[in-house]
């Protein structure tokens, strides 16, 4: 028997694969069972109705999708009487996901989700404001700590802070999350980025400016996680281009206690139950019964410490 | 290559036997990453291939309008990353096959193109809301231009079954281009076929000949696909006479079952106000009113 289990704060996880926010919805639960998952984390919400940006919606790459969908939101009401009752019949932590204009609202939504169906509450800091040029609360030290703290005094549900790789120092915005009281930290949203056909000289997005995710990804917020793990003490949740079981241990090595899996899971509906099922025969393989004892794990290259290998180029070329 | 392309590339063996956690169609999962078998995957013209495929059960209980979600493999210099949608063009329960008809277009299709008879083919499906239930139709007008005869045929197909008589207007560039008009008549369609070619096509020309038609024997349903002039159209009958009409939307798409929100049309309500429905998840067949409130 290996113990999948993880622990984020006070909640705990069967496994360490849930779906990032924006990529699961009812349609799933009929390709598999969703209780086999980790925790189920819903679509970002407003208090406010939104029906999302101008499409076209999505741009595609060889290994990476670029996508402008903005937030289509139904709001608190429609979430608390529909969505909360669908996915409470699944025997797993459901993750509600919320976003808001100013740091009044943010606090407003975490106490309207204020409820003991929901396990716990990310804020969406990180999905770029596509109202602000692509700027998000995120990006700003002051108003993510502002965000964060509002929050967790409007509720008494974990607050998980989902912070957006767009800034130059990552690690620093996951100590403020900490500082603040964040539960959990979510490392990260989608990259910023554009296209324009140069057939026709306009943008490819609608909206100009989307959001580029997939495993192109990977190798960029692996980076994150790492050095967001490195300084703060509460769990790192890494999210970014995972495809499968590999990835997920990747991140768990760099110090995640657990992951998000969203874009693989268009191209490979079954990507989170696959990944689950990888990560068990991974163990059983290893010899690990606890999936926990990987957190972390990443070994010093042949047993050399990393901070003690010389990084000019000529040394470390095979 | 990505791992999940890999698994999602048919061309890669996967074990024939699906993990516990693919469910069967009985289980309450109806929906599946089918894993099909190549038979056929021919040229039909200089631009349609039709490919048929031998599919587990859960393949087999698609609906006329719904599609399926196809991985497509490399080729050449293609890496298609997302899967492509495609509508089922007909499903034979008792051979346990589903086929295809598609246009290649891109990176995808060309892929498509490249699977030979023995290949697998990863079809995740089926999804979608497909056209009303033909039983109890007296007179089918069903109006397809290109792809969308692709989409219509196997509704034509059923309402003839159901016992309804069924008027299938087939549009085209060029009378070579013109598809399944065999498969049509066979099974008791009339088929009207009109071209761009002989000026035939013209929707004034067009609209004559069918409210004639409707003078003599009146239509009670309306089916579309494959032309904005088309589905204008059809959307004028459906109100001039008081029958239900419905069109099968495409857009671009990447889940294919309503996470995403990727593949959104807009449609305008009574008042005045927009609002974005996934072709995927809402469609891709909707009535015909509320889809072309954008487009008037
Ligand atoms: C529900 C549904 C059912 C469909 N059924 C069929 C079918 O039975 N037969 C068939 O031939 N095609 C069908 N299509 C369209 C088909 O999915 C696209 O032609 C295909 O995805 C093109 O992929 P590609 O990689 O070959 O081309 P790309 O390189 O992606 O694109 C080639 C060209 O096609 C356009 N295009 C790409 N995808 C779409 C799309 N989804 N809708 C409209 N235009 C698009 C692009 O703008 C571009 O101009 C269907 C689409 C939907 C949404
Ligand atoms: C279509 C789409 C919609 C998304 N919507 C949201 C959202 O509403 N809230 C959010 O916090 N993240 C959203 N994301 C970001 C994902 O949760 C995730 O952070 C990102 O896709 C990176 O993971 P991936 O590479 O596995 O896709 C969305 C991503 C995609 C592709």
């Amino acid at each position: 028997m290996v113990d999948l289990s993880v622990r984020i704060g006070s909640v705990t996880l069967a496994n360490p694969v849930m779906p990032g926010s924006g990529t699961l919805a009812e349609g799933l639960a009929d390709v598999f069972d969703l209780g086999r998952l980790g925790a189920i984390v819903t679509k970002t919400i407003t208090p406010d109705l939104r029906r999302g940006t101008l499409p076209p919606r999505l741009v595609e790459y060889r290994d990476a999708t670029l996508f402008a969908i903005g937030i289509p939101s139904l709001g608190p009401d429609y979430y608390l009487k529909k969505t909360v009752p669908f996915f409470a019949r699944f025997p797993t932590p459901l993750v509600a996901s919320v976003s808001a204009d100013t740091v009044e609202d943010f606090a407003r939504i975490a106490a309207r989700l204020d409820v003991p169906e929901i396990a716990a509450i990310e804020a969406n800091i990180s999905c770029p404001n596509l109202r602000a040029h692509g700027r998000a609360f995120g990006m700003d030290p002051v108003a993510t700590r502002d965000v964060i703290t509002a929050m967790k005094a409007a509720t008494t549900r974990p607050v998980w802070a989902k912070l957006t790789p767009n800034v130059g120092d990552i690690a620093g915005f996951a100590r403020i999350t900490e500082e603040a009281g964040a539960d959990a930290v979510i490392v990260a949203n989608a990259f910023l980025g554009m296209a324009i056909d140069p057939e026709t000289r306009e943008p490819r997005l609608g909206n100009v400016m989307g959001g580029l995710t997939g495993p192109a990804l990977k190798p960029l917020i692996l980076r994150m996680v790492h050095q967001c793990a490195e300084v703060v003490s509460i769990p790192v949740i890494g999210c970014g281009g995972i495809s499968d079981w590999s990835d997920v241990v990747e991140y768990m090595l760099a110090g995640a206690t657990a992951t998000q899996i969203g874009t693989a899971t268009f191209v490979t509906p079954t990507a989170m139950p696959r990944a689950i099922e990888g990560l068990e025969a991974y163990c059983r393989r290893h010899g690990i019964t606890r999936i926990a004892e990987l957190i972390g794990a990443m070994r010093p290259r042949g047993g050399v410490p990393t901070a003690a290998i010389d990084p000019v180029p000529a040394k470390v070329s095979a | 290559m990505p791992s999940a392309l890999r698994l999602a590339d048919p061309r890669v063996p996967i074990p024939d036997v699906h993990p516990p956690y693919v469910p069967a169609a009985s289980a309450g999962f109806p929906v599946a990453e089918n894993l099909c078998r190549v038979l056929v995957n021919a040229a039909v013209n200089d631009d349609y291939r039709l490919m048929v495929a031998a599919a587990p059960a859960a393949a087999l209980a698609a609906r006329p309008g719904q599609f399926f979600h196809l991985a497509c493999p490399p080729s050449g210099e293609d890496r298609p990353f997302l899967r492509r949608p495609m509508s089922i063009h007909a499903v034979d329960p008792a051979a346990g096959t589903i086929t295809f008809l598609y246009k290649v277009q891109g990176a995808g299709t060309r892929g498509l193109a490249t699977l030979a008879p023995g290949d697998r083919l990863d079809a995740f499906g089926p999804l979608g809301h497909g056209f009303a239930a033909p039983e109890g139709r007296r007179h089918l007008l069903m109006l397809a231009r290109g792809v969308g005869l692709a989409t219509l045929a196997p509704q034509a197909e059923a309402v003839a079954a159901a016992g309804g008589r069924v008027t299938a207007v087939l549009s085209a560039r060029a009378r070579d281009l013109v598809m399944a008009e065999d498969r049509l008549a066979a099974c008791g369609c009339d088929t009207l076929v009109v071209t761009d070619t002989d000026g035939t096509s013209a929707v004034e020309a067009l609209r004559a000949r069918i409210a004639a038609i409707h003078a003599e024997r009146p239509f009670d349903a309306i089916v579309t696909c494959g032309s904005d002039r088309l589905m204008r159209l059809a959307r004028d009958f459906a109100r001039a006479w008081g029958v239900p009409g419905e069109v099968a939307l495409e857009q671009h798409m990447a889940c294919a079952v309503g996470l995403c929100h990727a593949c959104v049309r807009p449609f305008v309500d009574a008042a005045g106000e927009t609002s974005y429905r996934r072709v995927c998840w809402d469609g891709p067949v909707f009535p015909i009113e509320e889809a072309t409130s954008w487009s008037i």
